[in-house]
């Protein structure tokens, strides 16, 4: 009954041969309209597969159920190990079916009036989009690793091609390539994982190895290597590859960078969706996680921990609002990645699982919507730097109010969205580990003082004087941002521990006014240190960040994780092991060859004369060889 | 008409002749004189066969057989070297065989 969903994955990548190979034929507005229809198709389809799954299916003897919607082997590896390509469904992938197709219907809307339709490469920017959305979709309902990992190298590769997309800029071309080489590090880890995991288990498919009498959880722990099982080693690596797309720490230093593709496209790829593939991947494998590898789990845990407070830092320093919003990105995928890591299976101790899941979904929206707010005002002050915009509230009402919903909803304000999940994320956190709570918190506050802080410089303050009347988007633009600010008010209140959980039972959650309270009081505190400092002009801020000296600075230059990068591979692995090499291959290998290569040149040389072109010396030559052997036979046989 | 003459005496022939055709291969110019010389050393080598078959295997035609095929050769490698020699004559004005050196280097 759900072989129709096939088409959720046919038709974008049909829009992409289309629009990529006859756009150039289309008028520029024809190929966005188009790229917008199908994905509206796209959109209708998944949010028809929700209603099929979570109401007219409902769940199975109270549990929701995997379900393999479609199958097909593609490479028979052995009789018992093959990789196939197929569609599952299962309550977190048509969740992520909503929020990719959602997101990226908003994004084509927004970007026909965004991308101007005279610019060069319109066509091949919806294009793009077309295949990045294939790509996201075929990742979200794979049904084993290995089909997921394609689309995940698809992902990056639409990435990679949609971060570049202004080729002509040298920074956006570095960009794009520190991009796909930061995540293709990480996605080696991945693969290698894989590998591990398939080796062990011989199975490639989510349904066997998540099964909790499958071979992944009830195999025996088995050797090890320092002090940790070889389950859990792959479990890490492939958590590696996670990071490397989600952007943890230290593999998140991409993500700032690929701002500098167009803004749509940092909504749609650096916020919403493709960033959030590691949070899926790890929800994905979460039973052999938790059940098989809880030491894997707890890497998980602090290393999202540590990003989201590392990235909350760093945030409050940026003055570039993609770059603000791209940290911020960083530090709520943090917040899910250690909400998973402190939840359990099954049941009230899935709640983390749950939290994650839900505050994935409410983030995408929020901050999709909050990129595009960005977007908008970038459209109309023409730069991306905090300190050229201010008072904006008056030319640009619409935006005004989205960005208002958005941005409460991320700082915690109660009865929007992020409070809710926020809330899961903080109860679940409080149940396992105190001091990743007490971190959870406090991030809390910071999320809520850097999000006032920019929201505060932009549509308050100090009056800037424009040089040109900033004006309000056109429709195209302002109806995405009404319809993502209408899901950012109403997405709180989905009763998402009844649809997706770890073991797809629905169970009851408890509203703790204990932590709720404390912690918003604490993000309110946050908001209204960002009021004081930056709802007029004046100095205070500037004072407060000198008085901090040398941790400002430190974290205004992103804690100097890209120079660590730059001396570790320009000086440590170029400068002292590809040097080396190039030498030996340069001085030894070559050099012998070379060698070889002069003598044989000198010894030719040196006996070229030899062939004189005399009848009589050849003949000379051959006749003495010819005596001296008979010479030679006689002397032997003499004997 | 051999009754009588032992075999070395036939050899003897026959090494002079061998070794009177590589002197003239070797010392002189003229291309003709050449061609004689080689033809010199296949009679040399056509007497040996003809002689060892005859006096050792009596029963045998395998020297006569290479003798006459020897013969038969030496006639056709004859007409081919004049044919290059007339033609090299005409391209040099000489038969001197220092002046063809063309297929040196």
């Amino acid at each position: 009954m759900y072989t129709y969903t096939l088409a959720i994955l046919l038709i974008p990548i049909t829009l992409f041969v289309l629009i990529g190979f006859f756009g150039h034929k289309m008028k520029p507005i024809i190929s966005g309209i188009v790229g917008t229809v199908g994905l509206g198709t796209v959109f209708i389809l998944s949010y028809y597969t929700a209603y099929l799954y979570f109401f007219k299916v409902g769940p199975i003897e109270g549990v929701y159920k995997k379900v393999t919607a479609f199958n097909m082997v593609w490479l028979q590896l052995t009789d018992k190990l093959h990789i196939d390509i197929g569609i599952l469904l299962d309550p977190i992938s048509v969740m992520m079916l909503v929020v990719v197709s959602t997101v990226s219907f908003m994004v084509h809307i927004y970007s026909i009036g965004y991308m101007h339709g005279g610019e060069k490469g319109f066509q091949r920017f919806f294009a793009f989009l077309s295949l990045f959305t294939f790509s996201m979709l075929g990742l979200v309902i794979a049904t084993n690793l290995f089909q997921m990992y394609i689309f995940w190298e698809l992902v990056g590769l639409s990435s990679y091609l949609l971060i570049g997309f202004y080729y002509q800029k040298p920074s956006a071309v570095a960009a794009s390539k520190k991009a796909f080489i930061v995540t293709r590090f990480a996605d080696l880890g991945f693969l290698t994982g894989i590998l591990m995991i398939s080796f062990f288990t011989g199975t490639f498919d989510f349904i066997s190895l998540t099964d909790i009498h499958g071979p992944a959880i009830t195999m025996p722990a088995g050797a090890t290597f320092m002090g940790l099982s070889l389950l859990s080693w792959a479990l890490i690596l492939i958590f590696m590859g996670g990071a490397g797309k989600s952007a943890m720490f230290p593999l998140h230093i991409w993500l700032p960078d690929a701002m500098e593709g167009p803004t749509p496209v940092s909504a749609l790829i650096h916020a919403a969706t493709m960033v959030v593939a590691g949070v899926y991947l790890v929800a994905r494998m979460f039973p052999v996680y938790s059940l098989a590898a809880p030491d894997a789990l707890n890497v998980v845990m602090y290393v999202g921990a540590f990003s989201c407070l590392f990235a909350a830092i760093i945030a409050c320093t940026q003055t570039d609002i993609k770059r603000i919003l791209a940290y911020s990105t960083m530090s709520q995928i943090g917040y899910m990645m250690l909400a998973l890591g402190v939840s359990g299976y099954g049941d009230e101790h899935g709640l983390g699982f749950m939290a994650s899941m839900f505050h994935l979904f409410t983030h995408a929206m929020f901050k999709a919507l909050l990129f595009l707010g960005a977007g908008s005002i970038i459209h109309a002050v023409h730069s991306n730097n905090m300190e050229d915009m201010g008072g904006l509230r008056k030319y640009m009402p619409i935006t005004f109010i989205t960005f208002t919903i958005a941005w409460l909803a991320i700082s915690g304000f109660p009865g929007l969205s992020g409070f809710f999940s926020k809330d899961e994320i903080l109860v679940a956190a409080y149940n396992h580990n105190k001091l990743i709570f007490y971190i959870a918190s406090f991030v809390a506050g910071l999320t809520a003082f850097y999000m006032s802080r920019l929201y505060f410089s932009v549509f308050f303050g100090k009056k800037t004087h424009y040089n040109h009347e900033p004006h309000e988007s056109p429709l195209t633009m302002s109806i995405p941002l009404m319809i993502l600010a209408g899901i950012t008010l109403v997405a709180g209140y989905i009763p998402f521990h009844q649809f997706v959980t770890s073991d797809g039972k629905a169970f009851e959650t408890v509203f703790h006014l204990g932590i709720a309270i404390p912690v918003t009081l604490f993000a309110f505190s946050g908001i209204g240190l960002a009021f004081v400092l930056y709802y007029k002009e004046n100095t205070i801020a500037e004072r407060i960040s000198k008085s901090l000296g040398g941790f400002y600075t430190a974290a205004y230059n992103k804690f100097y994780i890209d120079e660590v990068y730059m001396f570790i591979t320009k000086k440590i692995m170029f400068g002292m092991v590809s040097r080396p090499i190039a030498w030996f291959d340069r001085h030894i290998i070559d050099a012998t060859m070379n060698g070889i290569a002069s003598v044989t040149v000198y010894v030719s040389t040196s006996i070229k004369g030899l062939q004189s072109g005399q009848l009589q010396k050849y003949g000379f030559v051959f006749i003495s060889g010819a005596i001296t052997l008979a010479a030679i036979f006689m002397l032997l046989w003499a004997k | 008409m051999i009754e009588g003459i032992p075999m070395q005496h036939f050899l003897i022939v026959s090494t002079l002749m061998f070794f009177i055709g590589v002197y003239g291969f070797l010392v002189r110019r003229n291309l003709i004189t050449i061609l004689m010389s080689i033809e010199l050393i296949l009679n040399a080598v056509c007497i040996n066969f003809v002689v060892f078959n005859k006096y050792l295997y009596p029963n045998q035609l395998q020297g006569y057989m290479f003798t006459i095929f020897v013969v038969a050769i030496a006639a056709a490698e004859a007409a081919v070297a004049i044919a290059i020699i007339i033609n090299l004559y005409r391209r040099y004005n000489s038969i001197n065989v220092e002046n063809v050196n063309e297929m040196k280097n």
